[in-house]
């Protein structure tokens, strides 16, 4: 089969694979998603089945994207037409239709987090990455940088959510700390990096501080 | 203000255990069995006492929605939860699905038993990846204990609940466009009528719930409708967790009675405004759909659907977003009319060619680089958009700029005159 060549952000060429066959672990989860659905209705597991594509391309090549025929497989797989499957694959936005770097970056700039310095954030990973635009890789295939629309944690903002986990109350200083933790291999805990207990105010809660609840089983 | 013992969310901030046994020691599945043996009429009445309005944004009565659903059907019926949570300034959901996931879970249990489902499908927003794990693991754990499933509790009765993550649009908070994508389609919104409780998931007669309106609801049932309504006020009953962003001291979440004055829900819980109340601009009051509101009607307004609807907003999600005055309001605006091209689903022109003109238009003011006159053409283009679409999202691409020019209409006529007064080129004219 030849192989297709598509072009990225800046142009740059970048190669779709020939083929594409599940791997075991990935049978296994699909297997375990289409049952949750009713019987006749396994359209209902397209979206999953194209996150165990992304999830079995990380595992292969270190880059979590959907390639087309990766596209085609779960069609093959949910009895689709491949269209189906290719506009659902291009209308939700969590999904990569082109390689990403090791490290996806997703800078939220959403008014709540730029109101919180979501620019400064931004302008940190462009530093540290030397990433210039939105979409880009860095040279090195480290960072892939993305400005995501609304995280829905925004009394936590600013957000940098990396691959699936987010960062909260971040800001340039954090920025630089957690991307040379990512490059020296380590995962540091998502959450709060100002320390703070999930939503509550920096300080602590200051509700729910009279509950007693019975002893935990 | 609301006292702890009348708090839902006692695990709010995530101190104790989310899973089944801190779920069980905080009183959820406390006999819920008996709470199912009530009866299907009596669980509705009861929500229909309490007078709980939905709490994803449009404030429609609960317990009235779920008596839509047919009483017999020869066709499966599902309960579908929205937890597609995407609202700008909106993160209340998050802390319910991964603090007290069982709250959830057993409301998704008492109302898909109310309204006579076989099954729950929680659709949750792709990016609650963490939260869609703790949730995963409660909705494992009460199944394994006999909770939901075949005889959940007990009662007899079966059901199911279906976790299904969503990819990232916002457009799948809105409910047809959600059950269009966990069908496995785009999340195009769909023509209403027919509604989802006649044609819903699968063609079948389906109910679409906020997260939060289902995980009161068995504390409701439990405590009573004169306890919920005895909190808030008069058709604005209960309590609400409002989530408090942008220029305070200490952002957070807090669970509080509705109808709170917005001055002292700052005050009291988010450390107040950044440079005191008097350094206040303007006051977001329900997700970013919602028009602004200036200081002037921040300084009394209570928080509540129709305190806020009488001020021209809105008490939507409840997520205050707070600007001080050293905030560019017009970009603040201008982003999020970006946010709303981003996420139209481009299936109607008005909001589909709408959205990115209004975005481009607004990018220009936020210059100054305009014409005094486009701001009325700005205006009138906000009324072509708003009510001529199939789902809601014209009309909250529409009305934050519209919040904009009712109250900061001189802000924005000094931008142009400063623009100007620079002598750079003449602007391009907004039929651009």
């Amino acid at each position: 089969m030849d192989v297709v060549t598509n072009v990225g952000e800046r142009g740059e060429p970048f190669e779709q694979p020939a083929s594409f066959a599940f791997d075991a672990e990935s049978e296994a989860e699909l297997a375990k998603i289409i049952a949750k659905y009713p019987v006749g209705r396994q359209a209902s597991a397209v979206i999953p089945a194209l996150y165990v594509v992304q999830r079995q391309m990380k595992r292969q090549t270190g880059s979590a994207w959907v390639p087309v025929k990766g596209m085609d497989a779960v069609a093959a797989k949910l009895g689709m037409a491949p269209i189906r499957v290719y506009e659902v694959c291009t209308f939700y936005f969590m999904f990569n239709t082109k390689p990403v770097g090791k490290y996806h970056l997703q800078v939220c700039t959403t008014t709540p987090c730029w109101l919180r310095g979501s620019d400064e954030v931004t302008e940190a990973c462009r530093k540290e990455t030397g990433i210039q635009g939105w979409g880009e890789t860095s040279a090195d295939g480290m960072f892939t940088m993305t400005e995501v629309e609304c995280l829905g944690a925004c009394v936590n903002a600013p957000i940098l959510q990396v691959d699936d986990d987010f960062y909260e109350d971040m800001d340039a200083q954090k920025v630089q700390d957690l991307l040379a933790a990512l490059r020296r291999g380590e995962r540091p805990k998502p959450g709060s990096m100002a320390g703070r207990q999930a939503s509550a105010p920096a300080g602590g809660p200051t509700t729910l501080t009279t509950l007693r609840f019975a002893p935990e089983k | 203000m609301l006292a702890d013992k009348d708090r839902i969310f006692t695990n709010l901030y995530g101190l104790h255990d989310p899973f089944l046994s801190g779920a069980r020691a905080r009183g959820d599945w406390d006999n819920t069995k008996a709470l199912l043996e009530r009866g299907r009429d009596a669980i509705i009445q009861e929500m229909k006492d309490s007078g709980l309005r939905g709490r994803g944004g449009a404030g429609f009565p609960t317990g009235l929605k779920w008596s839509f659903m047919p009483k017999q059907s020869d066709r499966p019926c599902y309960l579908v939860v929205n937890a597609d949570e995407s609202e700008p300034g909106t993160c209340k959901d998050r802390d319910i699905i991964r603090h007290d996931p069982h709250k959830l879970i057993e409301g998704c249990l008492v109302a898909g038993f109310a309204m006579g489902a076989c099954a729950a499908f929680i659709y949750i927003r792709g990016e609650f990846y963490n939260e869609s794990r703790v949730l995963q693991a409660a909705i494992d754990e009460a199944y394994e204990a006999g909770l939901i499933g075949r005889n959940a509790c007990g009662s007899g009765y079966d059901f199911d609940v279906v976790l299904h993550r969503g990819a990232g649009a916002y457009i799948c908070g809105e409910e047809t466009a959600l059950i269009e994508s966990l069908e496995g389609k785009k999340g195009m919104p769909r023509m209403k009528p027919p509604f989802p409780a006649g044609v819903g998931l699968y063609g079948c007669p389906s109910t679409v719930n906020n997260v939060e309106s289902i995980a009161v609801s068995p504390t409701i049932l439990r405590r009573g409708a004169a306890w919920f309504t005895s909190l808030g006020r008069q058709n604005n009953t209960g309590q609400k967790v409002f989530c408090i962003s942008g220029h305070v001291n200490k952002p957070c979440n807090v669970e509080e009675e509705l109808g709170i004055p917005l001055k002292e829900l700052i005050e009291k819980y988010a450390g107040g405004v950044r440079g005191g109340w008097d350094n206040l601009l303007a006051v977001i009051p329900g997700g970013s759909s919602v028009p602004l509101i200036p200081k002037s009607v921040c300084d009394e307004v209570l928080m509540d659907f129709d305190s806020l609807r009488a001020v021209r907003s809105g008490l939507g999600t409840a997520a205050v977003i707070v600007m001080d005055k050293s905030t560019d309001l017009i970009k603040a605006i201008a982003r999020l009319s970006k946010f709303y091209m981003h996420e139209s689903c481009g299936q109607c022109t008005p909001c589909r060619e709408g959205t990115g003109w209004m975005w481009r238009v607004m990018t220009r003011m936020v210059e100054g680089r305009a014409e005094p006159s486009e701001i009325d053409t700005l205006e009138q283009v906000t009324r072509q958009v708003e009510g001529h679409t199939i789902c809601a999202l014209g009309d909250a691409a529409a009305w934050p700029i519209q919040g904009l020019i009712r109250h900061f209409r001189p802000v924005m006529e000094e931008r142009i005159a400063a623009y100007k007064a620079r002598g750079t080129a003449q602007p391009r004219l907004a039929a651009e």
